[in-house]
């Protein structure tokens, strides 16, 4: 009988030490806890062009994340991009003339959208749009301007 | 003329065994249900395949996720990216290694025994004298240990994979300097819980049934000798290992190709 309990007893630290693990995987190795089932206010912006941002991408002000991007359009009549962006309801004090510009992490990271609070009373809401924007850098255009304007220089220096 | 029939022979007696294995796996489904009275029995199965198993899972996986750091910080440091290391550390670990590495040595711990046996058990006539006393051995013996198999491996798939990515903590952090809060948060920010700790749970689960599958029925349709119990063993390592590799690729294509 003292076998059987034994037994049992260690059946029962290996289905929990099993669920533990998966328990563990999943709060500390995916991001089940942080903005998976997104609660917030939508705010829109146009971008001409938004490089290589994606749906889930992070948006963040002062370098703290604040929400992520839900969606991503493509508007026919403006030929623009259309990033919906998700907002912790936390933060429901950004004025409206905040400004949103597509930033890379590092050189080679992936890109977010930084946003910089203007000065206005009123403050954005749900599903307002963000007009200032900054397209995202493009490294190809920026490698191209710069080897068209050195080679102008070369050409006036002769 | 002989060879031509030898091949056919040959050729029909594995689809025989195949369907043999069909059938029989349909029978076990079917007496699975009557468990759930003897839950004992169950749990005895579970001792044996999944308890015993635990050891030899959370050492591999701890050096596993020892050797996945270091490579991995070799590779990523010369970008500049070490702190990416905890991302690849988890993902290789969540999606491929945690399932097939379990799988691969769930085979060889407890397929292996599984094989033998209930091939003794056949070589032994016990299970004919099941029969004699009107006791079903499919239900008695196959049952709980396939049932047990498949609740197993699951479990300790992610025990490993959990383990794993404590070996790789361990080494990036600990040894060679990754920076802790980067490690953590790269890897939070970039595994997804239904993408890919969920995959890699489906896997284990596929793979826990078709492991205890052959490893079972290798068992119970191995000849009566001694000579056949250990053939049988064999060929339970062999299959179950390639059929967790196949179906890997399957699976994986399937999950994440997005081609």
């Amino acid at each position: 009988m003292q076998n059987t309990r034994l037994v049992e007893t260690l059946v029962g630290i290996f289905v929990a030490a099993g669920l533990a693990a998966l328990f563990m995987l999943a709060m500390k190795v995916s991001n089940l806890n942080a903005f998976s089932d997104v609660e917030g206010y939508e705010v829109k912006a146009q971008f001409e062009n938004i490089g290589g941002l994606k749906v889930l991408s992070a948006v963040s002000i002062g370098g703290v994340r604040i929400g992520r991007v839900s969606s991503i359009d493509f508007d026919q009549e403006d030929y623009e991009a259309v990033v919906t962006m998700m907002i912790d309801p936390k933060y429901n004090r950004l004025p409206t003339d905040t400004s949103a510009s597509i930033f890379t992490s590092g050189l080679l990271g992936e890109q977010y959208i930084g946003l910089e609070p203007g000065g206005e009373e009123a403050f954005l809401k749900d599903g307002d749009n963000i007009s200032l924007t900054q397209s995202a850098m493009v490294m190809e255009q920026i490698i191209g301007q710069f080897l068209f304007s050195k080679a102008s220089e070369g050409a006036e220096a002769e | 003329m002989n060879t031509f029939q030898q091949l056919g022979h040959n050729a029909l007696t594995a689809f025989q065994r195949l369907g043999r294995a069909h059938l029989f796996l349909f029978a076990v489904l079917a007496g699975a249900p009557s468990l759930l009275p003897r839950l004992r029995l169950l749990i005895q199965q579970l001792f044996s395949v999944g308890v015993l198993s635990l050891v030899i899972i959370v050492v591999a996986g701890l050096f596993v996720g020892m050797v996945l750091g270091l490579q991995g910080y070799n590779t990523l440091v010369d970008f500049g990216a070490e702190e990416s290391l905890g991302v690849m550390v988890a993902l290789s670990l969540v999606r491929e290694l945690g399932p097939v590495v379990a799988a691969l040595l769930f085979a060889g711990r407890a397929g292996s025994a599984l094989t033998a046996e209930i091939g003794l058990m056949k070589a032994t006539e016990q299970l004919s004298g099941m029969e004699m006393m009107a006791v079903d051995p499919l239900k008695r013996v196959v049952a709980p240990r396939f049932v047990a198999g498949v609740l197993s491996m699951p479990l300790l798939a992610a025990i490993f994979s959990a383990v794993g990515v404590m070996g790789g903590y361990f080494v990036g952090v600990g040894l060679l300097g990754v920076d802790e809060g980067a490690f953590w948060s790269q890897m939070q920010s970039r595994v997804d819980f239904d993408e890919d700790i969920m995959n890699g749970v489906i896997k284990s689960i596929v793979f826990g049934v078709v492991v205890t599958w052959i490893a079972v029925f290798e068992g119970y349709d191995a000849v009566p000798t001694s000579a056949g119990v250990s053939r049988a063993t064999t060929r339970t390592v062999v299959y179950a290992s390639l059929a967790v590799l196949g179906l890997d690729f399957v699976l994986t294509a399937l999950m994440f190709g997005e081609v």
